[in-house]
């Protein structure tokens, strides 16, 4: 014990330090290619949003972003590598280059923008935070909330919030905080807390997924804050934010333009010269992003325009049932536009 | 004539490069150069890489507003103190589990292990059976299962168990009275301090004359007088300041008092028991390395249980235990960290959340890694002067 003074520790430091941020080689679309597949970080068990199946296949919103990217890519939607990560664990996952993109219901921040070293793609679901309460507590609204016992998890900007709501409306409450989804949910449905926060579609989800008896609970239709969702990647290579960027812009521009996996082959043969350069049929935007001309093609025939994959993992052709609302296309009242593609 | 021979019976100095002093400081220059020149590759390598990809570092952060708020703190604490505020509150929170941890796994463990030594055969039995269990299950398992129990057996606040007057049980934790805070106590304090100087004062004096005069003195009596008089003199002249800040149900939770939460209530439970457990086998490891002549002699010359305990078996057993005991309070200290999974915001726990929220992730892990490496280095320097102290002393 007595020999292992501060030179022994200080040698420990270096080796932790130096194994937490290995060098990262060349580009990523090049690391991708190499490696035969784009690896994903995704939420570790968001019903609706990326979940494994009964074959333990993941499934959801947030994985269908991942085929699509591999879908541009490859023109395969399965060379996907997930790999699962907390709230807490995502960043140092993105930032030490583990995985590529982290498309993990994240919330775009200015301070993750900047000084976690990140950027944002498009945001691919507009949320709120909102509170989970069981109906039997006779809460209406947040308001009602002082000195409420509060499950969160840690390291999202909804710990932050919560606080600020608090803060700002001059009330008291006490946090529960756990990293694991699985764990922090046993503890709100076993009657440790009264109230459950989290993105609204995230509790939503949870409500119909986890809860006992589903009824029992009410998602309050308070929203305390703007919970922008987008996929992630690192500060520099921007090639591979283009890439992230386009083939979201490009499935949300199929909705629009009624493109849709079905129609997809015969939309190809139109003689609209808008969807003409989008699906390939004129060359140009391929090259542009490095890819094979197929990208939009490929990631709309795989895996499905912006609105077909909302409404089978979240919307009315799921268990979650959630509304469009603020997610719908600009042109019906949401907030879902694309940057024009030519 | 003698020097002579001497002189030539004296080996040559071989070659340097034959020479196994040499060759040991060259090794040891040689190694040291490798681990000082592979840490100086790792850490440039970081920085590089921070730098390349615009990752924020540095300490400047602990200055920020921490704008997440704390379950349970020992310190006043709010969301707009800064990140290292928020850092102590982790601190003193570690801190408070690992020292009541440690004590009441000291007394767990010593009770169970002499337990095992019973002559009776159901006690003995017991005690088996605790330590097998426990012993043998990981700490991480005991957490959750202590955790789930108080958390889904114990009811809702407002059907709280009320197993005294003022004190409820339910599963947001036990909340019980404490008496409000009034200056009477700092005062009881001092003398409780005064009282236990006096009193060791006390015993150094009578253990002088016992060994000169052979007279004894009833020091145990007196100091227990002292150490518990004292106080209760202050307390009496201050007039009795007995308010008590008694906990009431308002709202969605008990308000005032005092209160344990499930959280903390497993994690302790859990550190105890397991930790329990290991010490219960050194202190019967220690008692059984007195061999039974000792106790024998001690009953030839006439002394009773409890002084051959005290005087013949506990100061050679405590040469035994000692050591081992530092390695177990040295692990109920780390073990603590465990709280990250059950949600007791110790040390670790804060700075993760802090790490998230500043990307920061270098300067959290050394921030945990120094902070339990100096609580360790403590425990361990008081324990090896308190083993130096019962340490056989060779004459």
């Amino acid at each position: 014990m007595r020999t292992f003074g501060l030179r022994g520790f200080a040698i420990a430091l270096t080796i932790a330090v130096g194994t937490t941020a290995p060098a990262l080689a060349g580009p990523t679309l090049d690391k991708i290619k190499q490696a035969g597949a784009v690896t994903c970080g995704v939420p570790t068990g968001v019903p609706g949003f990326a979940q494994p199946d009964n074959q333990g296949k993941y499934a959801g919103f947030d994985v269908d972003i991942c085929r699509a990217f591999s879908a541009a890519i490859f023109g395969n939607p399965d060379k996907v590598k997930y790999v699962p990560l907390t709230a807490q664990q995502r960043f140092t996952a993105l930032q030490s280059g583990e995985v590529d993109v982290l498309s993990n219901n994240t919330t775009w921040t200015l301070q993750r923008d900047t000084q976690l070293g990140f950027n944002f793609g498009p945001v691919v679901f507009y949320d709120g935070q909102g509170f989970l309460v069981p109906k039997k507590l006779g809460v209406k609204t947040g308001k009602d909330l002082n000195g409420a016992t509060i499950c969160v998890q840690p390291g999202t900007t909804t710990e932050l919030n919560l606080a600020d709501y608090f803060r700002g409306n001059k009330m008291d409450f006490k946090p529960v905080v756990i990293e694991k989804i699985d764990e922090v949910y046993a503890a709100f449905f076993s009657g440790r807390c009264d109230v459950m926060t989290g993105d609204s579609s995230a509790l939503a989800a949870q409500r119909v997924g986890r809860a006992p008896n589903p009824d029992d609970y009410v998602v309050l239709p308070e929203r305390i804050s703007k919970e922008p969702l987008a996929p992630v990647v690192r500060h520099g290579d921007e090639e591979w934010h283009d890439i992230v960027d386009w083939v979201v812009y490009a499935m949300m521009e199929a909705e629009e333009k009624g493109i849709t996996q079905k129609n997809v082959d015969e939309m190809a043969k139109s003689d609209a010269p808008d969807i003409k350069r989008m699906l390939g049929t004129t060359p140009g935007m391929g090259k542009a992003l490095n890819l094979d001309e197929k990208w939009a093609y490929n990631a709309i025939k795989l895996v499905g325009n912006y609105g077909e994959i909302f409404d089978k993992h979240l919307g009315l052709g799921s268990p979650l049932k959630l509304e469009r609302g603020y997610n719908n296309l600009w042109t019906k009242g949401g907030l879902i536009y694309a940057m024009p593609i030519r | 004539m003698a020097a002579e021979t001497a002189d030539v019976l004296r080996p040559k100095r071989p070659p340097p490069w034959n020479d196994p002093k040499v060759r040991g400081i060259v090794y040891q220059v040689l190694f040291v150069g490798i681990v000082v020149a592979l840490g100086w590759f790792l850490v440039q390598n970081t920085l590089t890489n921070l730098q390349r990809q615009n990752i924020a570092s540095g300490f400047g952060f602990l200055h920020r507003e921490a704008a997440f708020s704390i379950g349970e703190a020992l310190i006043p604490y709010s969301p707009a103190d800064t990140y290292f505020r928020a850092f102590l509150v982790g601190l003193t929170n570690t801190l408070y589990v690992a020292a009541l941890g440690i004590v009441f796994a000291t007394i767990l463990g010593t009770v169970m292990g002499l337990a095992r030594l019973s002559s009776n055969w159901l006690i003995r039995k017991l005690a088996q059976v605790y330590v097998e269990t426990f012993r043998n299950i990981p700490l991480l398992l005991q957490l959750f299962f202590w955790w789930g129990l108080l958390r889904g057996s114990a009811p809702a606040p407002r059907q709280a168990w009320q197993p005294l007057p003022d004190v409820f049980v339910s599963n947001r934790g036990v909340v019980f009275p404490v008496p409000e805070a009034s200056p009477a106590y700092a005062w009881m304090f001092l003398a409780f301090a005064l009282g236990a100087v006096a009193s060791w004062a006390i015993w150094q004096w009578a253990r002088a004359r016992q060994a000169r005069t052979g007279r004894q003195f009833p020091s145990g009596w007196v100091g227990l007088g002292l150490i518990v008089g004292l106080p209760l003199l202050v307390f009496l002249g201050f007039g009795a300041p007995l308010k008590m800040d008694v906990p009431e149900l308002r709202g969605f939770n008990f308000s005032g008092g005092t209160a344990f939460s499930p959280e903390f209530a497993a994690l302790l439970l859990g550190l105890v028991v397991y930790s329990g457990s290991f010490i219960a086998e050194i202190v019967r490891a220690g008692i059984l390395a007195v061999s039974w002549g000792q106790s024998e002699a001690a009953m030839a010359l006439g002394l009773s249980n409890g002084q051959r305990m005290r005087l013949v078996v506990l100061p050679q057993a405590l040469r035994v235990i000692v050591p081992p005991m530092t390695s177990q309070y040295l692990g109920i200290t780390k073990n603590s960290s465990l709280a990250v999974a059950i949600g007791y915001p110790d040390l670790v726990s804060i700075a993760n959340t802090t790490m998230n929220q500043t990307g920061q992730a270098i300067e959290g892990i050394s921030m945990i890694m120094a902070v339990y490496l100096a609580i360790s280095l403590l425990i361990s320097l008081f324990m090896n002067l308190y083993n130096r102290a019962v340490a056989l002393v060779e004459r």
